[in-house]
């Protein structure tokens, strides 16, 4: 089996789909909505979320048996505040061209609901190693999601992916414009992000019945 | 286990402890990285004032923007920067760290009533003089700044925007070329008025063909940071008001 048990492979593939935090457990939707207008900030999005989630959920686990549970929500915030800004100060000082495209992500790490949850429901009451692998299976179930997302956005809105124009020349009307298409204004705003994540679920549920609750 | 978490002593004593540590933590880090961020962000003030007045390495490359290497700016910059002036109230002095003046803090003091400075530059470029405004107001969910060059006739050379923290894909966009070129040949002036240029929607110019409408053509999805951007610019000229006069051919 090597390196990693079932149990553990189990940590890192569930999150992906019949886990998904975004799709399933509806966590980290906030963020989801506001930056998949493009491809690269989700991508960015998604790195930097599995570096905080992954390095968190060690640390947490780490101090599992000292933190004080009537305080357990602030320490959490506590440690992911820290680590964002340590990682923020780094940047700034060592790669500032960077960190000028990660700001705009430091508030919303620190508050994204997905990191949170995970310290809360996993952190806590398992060891260092297992909580890294399910840190880092839900910042990929959660990319996943925001990439899916991101590239839907960005192709039918601006006709672009990662910001080069992949349907042809808006304003020139080349490629597929040609034709009379054009751009989804509405794709650009973040309800098309929720029709997009709607989708997703409505599709991941029709498949897989077992997902879909009993009322 | 041993220690009964539960009990407020402890709880108090953890939160206090925890305090102190990450406290020192993040207090040693900034210290320590302190010199490498200010000369960072120095070199960014260099950047994006030589970035608007035209000074940079676009060339043929129409999408991105690309400045001039920091390693090249210090020298680029004073090359090119012929004059720093500080105004205040209406005396103008000459300041060569004019530029290192915190926008941000002097519309603070103004606000307050208190004395404030404004930092101006004039660069020189092809024979032709720039007048160089920094530009500092409110995006949608945080700070947006920039700088706009003017020449003699107060029509637009170029202008930089930056931002803290609008939202990727859409506010975030004002600093992309295809919004920031638009400004270029605009006049900031109706009649004698000093209007600033507006980002507007529906101005039915989306290729911005007429240059003496005082309007642009807006961010689609971005209508606050749009605003933001057309209330800075207007402000801003207008604190310059009274040098411009002086410089303006009429």
């Amino acid at each position: 089996m090597g390196l990693l048990s079932k149990k553990d492979t189990s940590l890192i593939l569930d999150p992906l789909a019949d886990n998904n935090p975004i799709t399933i457990q509806v966590l980290g939707i906030c963020s989801a909505l506001a930056i998949t207008a493009e491809l690269k900030a989700s991508v960015v999005m998604a790195i930097s979320v599995m570096f905080v989630l992954g390095a968190g959920n060690v640390v947490i686990s780490l101090m599992r048996n000292i933190i004080p549970s009537k305080i357990r929500i602030i320490v959490q915030l506590i440690v992911v505040a820290t680590l964002v800004i340590i990682v923020d100060q780094v940047l700034k000082a060592f790669a500032y061209e960077l960190s000028k495209t990660l700001a705009v992500f430091v508030g919303l790490i620190i508050t994204n609901c997905i990191i949170m949850g995970r310290f809360e429901a996993f952190a806590l009451a398992n060891g260092p190693w297992r909580s890294f692998l399910d840190g880092i299976g839900n910042s990929l179930g959660y990319g996943v999601i925001l990439i899916i997302v991101g590239f839907f956005r960005e192709l039918l809105g601006s006709g672009t992916l990662f910001g080069i124009p992949v349907l042809g020349d808006p304003i020139a009307k080349t490629g597929l414009y040609a034709t009379g298409y054009e751009n989804n204004g509405f794709m650009i705003i973040p309800p098309a992000a929720l029709i997009v994540v709607g989708i997703i679920i409505w599709v991941q549920r029709s498949r897989n019945p077992a997902l879909v609750e009993e009322n | 286990m041993a220690i009964n978490t539960d009990k407020n002593s402890y709880t108090v004593i953890f939160a206090a402890v925890m305090v102190v540590i990450v406290g020192s933590i993040l207090a040693f880090l900034a210290s320590a990285l302190r010199p490498n961020i200010a000369e960072n962000e120095r070199f960014e003030k260099q950047q994006n004032i030589l970035y608007a007045m035209g000074v940079n390495e676009n060339g043929d490359d129409t999408g991105s923007v690309n400045f001039i290497p920091t390693d090249k700016v210090e020298s680029e910059f004073t090359s090119y920067i012929k004059e720093q002036l500080v105004i205040e109230g209406d005396k103008t002095t000459s300041d060569k760290e004019a530029y290192l003046i915190d926008l941000k803090k002097q519309l603070a003091a103004k606000k307050k009533g208190e004395a404030y400075k404004l930092p101006l530059f004039i660069g020189e470029k092809d024979n032709k003089k720039f007048y160089i405004i920094p530009m500092y107001g409110k995006g949608l969910w945080d700070a947006i700044w920039g700088f706009v060059a003017l020449d003699d006739t107060m029509t637009v050379q170029g202008v930089y925007f930056d931002h803290k923290g609008e939202t990727p894909g859409l506010g975030a966009n004002i600093k992309m070329r295809y919004f920031m070129d638009d400004f270029a040949g605009e006049t900031i002036l109706d009649g004698t008025r000093y209007a600033g240029i507006s980002v507007a929607k529906g101005n039915n110019d989306p290729l911005n063909k007429t240059k003496d409408d005082n309007e642009v053509d807006a961010l689609a999805g971005a209508t606050i940071t749009g605003n933001g951007v057309s209330a800075m610019i207007k402000e801003s000229v207008n604190l310059y008001k009274d040098y411009l006069e002086t410089i303006r051919v009429k």
